[in-house]
């Protein structure tokens, strides 16, 4: 029998072998030509942990921290580790009821998982964390204390500039490339975002293995491919924190903005914006409560309008105007204009001038200390009109490349984001406009700072920097230097560059430009901002001011400007203020930045500017249009909630304000509104008779972009 | 004791036994790399009898001493009790459905004391003696059909009771010894019919109903085509060549359907699916029965992709011993056991796994020239049902963890942690050696 069928052994031993050998292939496929498994395997069991580091320290001139970093704790728990809870003494502490418990126990495993830590209550207040951490032990291992950095802002200023810190969004985080990761925090405005990269300083990373439940169970490979965190570099900043504060407090209850900037550096002194917020209102647990809030503010806190707001100069201008003229050769300082209080040479009698006759324009300098309007709207036109130009278009181009120069209608470069560029129409606007026929009477306002003519605050500044430099400037900035500054920080570099853009206008014709800004205060129209010891050059300006609600125009109290530097024999200061809806230049913006230069250039008050600056602080000037606006997007959201869902709980308010129950609600709201006693200015309120009804269907869902005010 | 009395290694195949420890060494090595965690104390932990490994260790020694008990048993006590062995073997697996206690899913595991014992796994050594004691009988003679019926019942018996014990893996086992039978005189068209129908099947779940009866109706036309000259000669030709092709369109289009609907469990259904990447299209109709069977799917995707990364991940010299990240952190599931493979895969890479195959692969071929060395067509039998056995478990086993056979726990012959399977495999392997020992006897 043995010998029978003895060949199918040699058959039984080839289907082993081949067997083997179908499976040695696949793993031969499997483990040496596929890598994609090695892959696989990593990423299923090495978590890479990012180990945050502290974020830099920003310094103002005087090497004071006005922006440091201070902890705060999260509440952490793990939901799989819980274990002999005080459930009723914890909800008690977090002031929570069970049902709330529940719910966030069951988010944080939903989120994270039973077996990794999510946070139970972020951004613990300094209460609650006192009283938890004293507590802790009655909550067991499952529930944990976990420190984070959260900004701090130790002289409570700086908002607009400093910007704030918030989780990285979807966009950003796709416009990084990967950089960015859901939960990391990223500078989100101001020089938080501008020097990210330096403030936000080098994540360290730690591979941990974790296992099949993903819970860590130790290091990888010993932590031999971590790497360190390293701490956010400081950054020296050219703001005074003083003078930055005392500014904000000026500029409490007001719309506009102050700039004021070093002439020899560019750097920038102090910058706010009003309305304007404390910086701590965006840092930790604030920043929930107030953004959403400050979003729906039609006064816009947080629209920094020292770099984003758009304003037309108006006579502020006017020392720009004569040095363009000078230049030009059109006229010599000497140069007179005999105004009669009107501007009559385009047979319209505009502009009118505040003075009339008493050779108030004999020269420049008395043109510009008088402020005639006359005077420098023929200027203008003399440079579109240059005789050597022959052309008034090409005149013009040529004028608004001086503009350019001077930095208008141009980007500055400032190191913030978003900047606006304010608008120096090009010549194919006019054209356009115009149907081609137009001259330099058409637009012939833009000789003291109007038709279509805007600027930025910061540009504002930055012209009389040029004037008080005599021609050049450095781009306005914040940061003076970087702590430990490599050859590889490019970032600054630009700031260090001098611009020489009008250096080629003699100095003579600036002298004569100084003197008559000089003059403006000492007897022209600021002589309220006069500082006993300082020879303070300014220009004063009062711009008229539009808003346009449900398509009408409305006019509104004029926008209040100044610009001005100091001393006049060594500028150190240049200061541009904008108060909207202020009244003359010499009102409000005046004594403002007047109040900044002493602080700056004296480092403290008088007693009697402490007097004034109060007085200042105290001074409401929002504009009362702010509340009609107001009610307008409340409601029209509301409204549109309503159409939306159905949920009538936000439109019911506007409801309730119904004096009479049958009337259509817009009608009454309108009327509601009307009735309200407010101490408004005459024409305003003429206007608000006439508004229609809100329309329901006009969506004004946010705050709709302030119109630039136009000035027709 | 006289001096006369043989010893106990006379005419012991010692490489076997040394294969044999080498294999369990290798075993209580990788179920130590799985189990062990950092700081456990390692020479405490192997005698204290709660680790797995420990556990394994204790098992082994019990096997070594079960090993050596048959190693001074009469060669002839086996072929004399054989058929004692068989009863008793089945008379426990009967004992399973009165006294069964429910683990994972299985209905096949007896529980007394802390112990778990497997009839179904302990019955293979039964099969194996029985079907030597019936083949080598010298009235049996095995080219008659009726012979051939009585040692296929031998066989399948306990693989049908398997099958109602809801473990279908380990019936699968049994079919290995049609291996057995083939060596002895099965006619190879047997082993022909059954991979055809197996071809048959698997092409039932590849394709889709309409297209596979095209073809196989367009095979049958070829046929029938290429054999005109014998069908005009004889009309039977025709006539099976017309069954022959109904009864393909019968399984494709009824008998799969039916078994996949009806006799497999959902997930055994599942996992064969899944081995080729489809569907399963048999899901009840009950919007609940889908939706468990869609989970279940995702499972036994798992398990084959986890093992497929851990095995894949060693490369070629692997991350060695305890630094597998899959193994060690529970990612394949059933890692002591089953996916035992996957440990070595990832620690000691395909180097690692290709010198664990070729030791099998050394074995297998020991065992079949061991087998043909015999004098006894008993011990030949045996030694040929001892290594279909391990064959066929090394072989699904490790298709199973590199995806080439659906997942059927099996475990993988004295690498896998448990004391059932250890100590049936220890028992299959020492009865030949015990046997071999006396290779020149005419064992009846």
């Amino acid at each position: 029998m043995s010998v029978f069928n003895q060949s199918r052994s040699y058959i039984i031993r080839i289907i082993f072998l081949v067997t083997f050998f179908v499976i040695i292939a696949q793993l031969f496929n499997l483990q040496v030509l596929s890598s994609k498994y090695q892959q696989l395997a990593q990423e299923n069991a090495v978590f890479r942990k990012t180990v945050y580091p502290p974020r830099g320290i920003v310094y103002d001139r005087k090497n004071r921290a006005i922006v440091n970093n201070t902890l705060i704790y999260d509440l952490m728990v793990t939901p799989s580790e819980m274990r002999n809870v005080d459930t009723a003494y914890m909800c008690q502490l977090l002031e929570i009821d069970t049902a709330d418990f529940k719910k966030r126990i069951i988010t944080a495993i939903v989120k994270n998982g039973r077996y990794r830590p999510s946070a139970f209550e972020p951004l613990l207040a300094p209460e609650k964390y006192a009283r938890l951490e004293e507590n802790m032990w009655r909550f067991g291992s499952g529930f944990f204390l976990q420190e984070r950095p959260v900004r701090t802002y130790p002289y409570n200023a700086g908002a607009h500039f400093m910007g704030y810190i918030g989780e990285a969004d979807s966009g950003i985080i796709a416009r990084s490339g990967g950089f960015y990761q859901p939960g990391d925090y990223v500078g989100r405005s101001g020089i938080e975002a501008f020097y990210e990269r330096i403030l936000m300083g080098q994540r360290g990373v730690q591979y941990l293995i974790k296992d099949n439940k993903n819970r860590l169970v130790g290091s990888y490979e010993g932590g031999e491919f971590d790497s360190a965190a390293l701490a956010g570099r400081g950054v020296r900043t050219f703001i005074d924190i003083e003078v930055q504060a005392l500014a904000e407090k000026l500029m409490t209850n007001k719309v506009g903005a102050v700039v004021a900037i070093e002439p020899k550096t560019g750097g920038i002194i102090a910058m706010t914006s009003g309305p304007n917020f404390s910086p701590e209102a965006l840092t930790g647990t604030n920043f929930k409560k107030t953004y959403s809030k400050f979003v729906l503010d039609v006064s816009r806190p947080l629209l920094n309008r020292a770099i984003k707001g758009q304003y037309p100069p108006g006579s502020t201008f006017k020392p720009l105007g004569g040095l363009v003229a000078l230049d030009e050769g059109l006229i010599t300082p000497g140069f007179g204009y005999p105004c009669g209080g009107r501007y009559y040479a385009c047979g319209i009698g505009k502009p009118a001038c505040t003075h009339s006759g008493g050779g108030h324009a004999a020269n420049l300098r008395l043109a510009i200390a008088n402020s005639c309007n006359s005077y420098f709207t023929h200027v203008y036109r003399m440079a579109v009109d240059n005789p050597r130009i022959g052309n008034h278009k090409d005149g013009y181009a040529k004028w608004k490349d001086y503009m350019n120069a001077f930095g208008l209608g141009i980007r500055l470069g400032v190191d913030l984001p978003s900047e606006d560029k304010g608008n120096i129409p090009d010549t194919s606007k006019y054209n356009k406009v115009y149907r081609n026929v137009w001259s330099s009477c058409t637009n012939l306002t833009l000789g003291i700072g109007q038709d279509m003519m805007t600027a930025t605050p910061l540009q504002l500044a930055n012209a009389m920097c040029i004037i008080a430099n005599k021609g050049y400037y450095y781009t306005p900035h914040i940061v003076k230097n970087v702590d430990n500054e490599t050859p590889q920080d490019t970032i600054l570099h630009k700031f260090r560059k001098k611009h020489e853009v009008l250096t080629h206008i003699p100095d003579s014709a600036y002298n004569a430009v100084i003197w008559g800004m000089q003059d403006v205060v000492t007897n022209g129209t600021a002589r309220a901002a006069a500082i006993p010891g300082i020879n303070l050059c300014a220009k004063t300006g009062t711009a008229q001011n539009f808003r346009f609600i449900g398509g009408k125009k409305i006019e509104l109290n004029e926008n209040s400007m100044f610009v001005c530097f100091a001393p006049r024999e060594n500028p150190k200061i240049a200061v541009a203020v904008v108060v909207e809806n202020a009244g003359f230049g010499s009102t409000a913006a005046a004594p403002i930045a007047s109040l900044l230069v002493e602080k700056y250039l004296n480092d403290t008050l008088r007693p009697e500017s402490v007097k004034k600056a109060e007085a200042m602080a105290a001074k409401n000037l929002m504009p009362s249009i702010l509340k009609r606006e107001q009610f307008i997007a409340d409601s029209t959201r509301a409204y549109e909630w309503y159409r939306i869902t159905h949920d009538s709980s936000y439109i019911r308010k506007f409801w309730r304000r119904t004096a009479e129950e049958n009337k259509p609600r817009t009608d009454s709201a309108d009327k509601k509104k009307v009735d309200s006693p407010q101490k408004q200015k005459a024409p305003e309120r003429v206007v608000y008779q006439k508004l229609e009804a809100i329309n329901p269907d006009q969506k004004i869902l946010y705050p709709r972009k302030q119109p630039i005010p136009h000035v027709a | 004791m006289s001096r006369n009395q043989p010893l106990i290694s006379k005419g012991v195949d010692t490489l076997m036994i040394w294969l044999y420890l080498l294999l369990v060494g290798i075993g209580i090595l990788a179920i130590f790399a799985v189990t062990y965690r950092e700081g456990d104390p390692v020479a405490g932990s192997f005698l204290s009898f709660k680790t797995d490994y420990s556990k394994q260790l204790f098992y082994f020694v019990l096997a070594a001493i079960i090993g050596v008990f048959i190693l001074v048993t009469d060669s002839k006590f086996f072929t004399a009790t054989a058929n004692i062995w068989y009863a008793f073997g089945i008379l426990l697996m009967l004992l399973v459905f009165p006294f069964h206690s429910n683990v994972k899913g299985t209905e096949s595991i007896i529980r007394f004391g802390g112990f778990q014992f497997q009839p179904a796994e302990f019955c293979k050594v039964s099969v194996c003696l029985a079907l030597s004691k019936y083949l080598s009988r010298p009235d049996t003679d095995f080219t008659k059909g009726r012979s051939q019926l009585i040692a296929a019942a031998i066989a399948i018996s306990p693989a049908l009771l398997s099958i109602l014990q809801s473990e279908t893996g380990l019936a699968l086992v049994y079919f290995a010894f049609f291996l057995v039978m083939y060596r002895e005189g099965l006619p190879p068209t047997i082993l022909v019919i059954g991979f055809s129908v197996a071809v048959l099947v698997i092409a039932t779940i590849l394709m889709e109903p309409n297209t596979l009866a095209i073809i196989l109706t367009v095979i049958a036309g070829l046929a029938a085509w290429v054999m005109r000259r014998q069908i005009r000669r004889r009309k039977s030709v025709l006539v099976s060549l017309v069954a022959i092709w109904l009864l393909c369109v019968g399984i494709q289009r009824f008998a799969v359907p039916f078994i996949f609907q009806n006799v497999l469990q959902k997930h055994q259904v599942e996992r064969i699916f899944t081995l080729f990447g489809k569907e399963n299209p048999y899901t009840g109709i009950p919007g609940e029965l889908v939706e468990a069977g869609a989970k279940k799917e995702g499972v036994s995707d798992y398990n084959v992709k986890q093992s497929k990364i851990a095995i894949g991940s060693g490369g070629l010299l692997g991350k060695g011993l305890l630094n597998g990240t899959q193994t060690r952190y529970d990612f394949v599931p059933e890692q002591r056991t089953d996916f035992i493979f996957c440990t070595i895969g990832e620690g000691f890479g395909f180097v690692g796994t290709t010198l664990l195959l070729l030791i099998y692969l050394f074995l297998l071929f020991r065992i079949v020239i061991v087998a043909e060395r015999q004098r006894s067509a008993f011990s030949r039998v045996y030694a040929y049902g001892v290594a279909s056995v391990f064959f066929f478990h090394i072989g699904i086993n490790v298709a199973m963890t590199v995806g080439l056979a659906p997942v059927i726990g099996i475990p993988l012959p004295f690498i896998s942690y448990g004391g059932t399977a250890l100590i049936t495999f220890t028992i299959l392997l020492f009865i030949l050696i015990r046997l071999d020992a006396d290779r020149q006897m005419v064992l009846r």
